[in-house]
């Protein structure tokens, strides 16, 4: 049983590898749809997996406002509040990283998205908050990139 | 018995590189990977060492954790963007005139490779945000482009070019097989001189940058909106930390946050690397913990370190001294 459940989740884990890149400090997906659809399917993905987006920086609108040229860029900040609270708490160097964000932004009609790698998180809070957290953040973050890179 | 599966290349093409270079290799953040005169011009050995070593400091990392079947298989998949077979060239040195290659570098190639080989500025290919150069000229000087290419191959480049690129063919552009000769062995001679990558990894680098104010928490925010004023920030807005994720009313007064830009500067970091969002927008944070207020940035060169690009490490040093004088303003 254990063997098959071990067969399951090394399945599982193959079935996300096409998608999203692996073991680096940033993690990085393409969607092939649009800025506007994949910006969608961020969001809801975010939502699915129990996240709150807090705010979304619409950084290509303040670069046009200004007068520079620039395709869709936006930046979304998620999080939960129980664990926004604990970091500041117990950790409060990764304060100015709060909440952890996702660029997503156009590039020849399709959307590219990136976000800091949450080991690099477990890295600064060092001993004061639970590997584990940022274990499941990371399989959160990879399992929403794929969500958005799947979706057609 | 343990039964291996020879790996697939187009799921570790599309887990590791699709990415920045494209489902397709049209390229994007990274290079295009799938122009046939690229593809044509370049042996296995120079994707193999590539893939293996990355560019230090021009973004393409590193791949260290690939098995060799793993890192053939990308490359299989790479070849099947063309149907002509992959080149072979030997590591035999070329002998040239160094000081005439210099001379001809000079002239015909410094204006995109940069002086002394540094490379065009910019990532991949610019299809969204205007720049100098279409398709990002390679650092020439980076020592693991030195230990890619062979002289043969840097020689053929020459010859032929780059279709689909602003590299011509120094043939059509009249120059002779010696004077190819010439620059190849320049070209080889930055492995004398090669940059060392700028940015830091190792020693210790704090994430934040953090100061205590000797002022109340609103005295202190308003102390900032002058400080980064003062810097050439615009003030994009006042929340909570918690603004957000809770609802109106009740997020924790004690923790606030003061967004800013500077647009010409993010504007051209943009180029420099379009992945800065996680730098975005600038900020500070204040809180007030048992009376103590403390005021907060990241530390945008430990940041600046995930990126594997020196132009952007440049504007992360610039960012972290305009953020230490703003603090220091706000809080002194």
């Amino acid at each position: 049983m254990k063997q098959r459940l071990g067969g399951l989740f090394l399945l599982l884990a193959a079935w996300q590898l096409p998608v999203i890149a692996m073991a680096e400090d940033l993690i990085m997906t393409r969607s092939v749809l649009a800025f506007p659809e994949a910006m969608l399917a961020l969001q809801e993905s975010i939502a699915a997996h129990g996240y709150t987006v807090s705010r979304v920086q619409r950084i290509d609108v303040g670069l046009t406002g200004m007068g520079y040229e620039t395709d869709k860029y936006r930046v979304v900040f998620a999080g939960k509040i129980e664990e926004i609270r604990q970091f500041t708490d117990k950790a409060p160097q990764l304060t100015p990283f709060l909440p952890p964000k996702i660029a997503i932004f156009a590039e020849g009609g399709q959307t590219v998205l990136v976000t800091i790698n949450p080991q690099q998180y477990g890295e600064i809070a060092g001993d004061a908050i639970d590997p584990a957290i940022f274990d499941r953040w990371e399989s959160d973050l990879r399992s929403i990139f794929h969500d958005v890179n799947s979706a057609r | 018995m343990t039964v291996h599966a020879a790996p697939q290349g187009d799921r570790l093409y599309a887990a590791h590189c699709a990415a920045c270079h494209g489902e397709t290799g049209s390229g994007g953040v990274g290079v295009p990977l799938s122009l046939p005169s690229f593809l044509d011009g370049i042996d296995d050995e120079f994707l193999r060492i590539t893939i293996r070593q990355g560019r230090p400091g021009r973004v393409m990392p590193a791949f260290k954790s690939l098995s060799d079947a793993q890192v053939n298989a990308i490359i299989r998949h790479l070849r099947s963007w063309s149907d002509k077979p992959a080149p072979t060239y030997t590591r035999t040195t070329i002998q040239g005139d160094v000081e005439q290659g210099r001379q001809l570098y000079a002239t015909h190639c410094a204006e995109c490779h940069g002086e002394n080989g540094d490379g065009g500025k910019g990532t991949g290919v610019a299809f969204s945000r205007k720049r100098a150069h279409d398709i990002v000229p390679p650092a020439l000087n980076n020592r693991a482009f030195l230990a890619a290419a062979s002289d043969e191959m840097i020689r053929r480049t020459l010859q032929q070019g780059r279709q689909g690129t602003p590299m011509q063919s120094f043939i059509k552009l009249g120059l002779s097989g010696q004077q190819i000769n010439d620059l190849v062995s320049y070209v080889r001679s930055f492995e004398l001189q090669q940059a060392t990558p700028k940015v830091p990894h190792d020693g210790h680098v704090e994430a934040a940058i953090s100061m205590e104010s000797a002022y109340s928490l609103e005295e202190t925010v308003e102390n900032l909106k002058d400080a980064i004023i003062s810097q050439n920030f615009i003030i994009i807005r006042e929340d909570t930390l918690e603004h957000g994720l809770v609802r109106e009313g009740e997020d924790d007064p004690s923790e606030k946050i003061l967004h800013f830009c500077n647009f010409k500067f993010l504007y051209d970091a943009l180029e420099v690397d379009p992945r800065i969002g996680m730098f975005l927008p600038c900020r500070v944070t204040v809180t007030e913990i048992d009376g103590k207020v403390t005021v907060t940035t990241i530390n945008p060169v430990y940041l600046g370190r995930l990126f594997n690009n020196d132009e952007l490490h440049e504007y992360c040093v610039e960012m972290k001294a305009l953020y230490t004088t703003i603090l220091e303003d706000a809080t002194l």
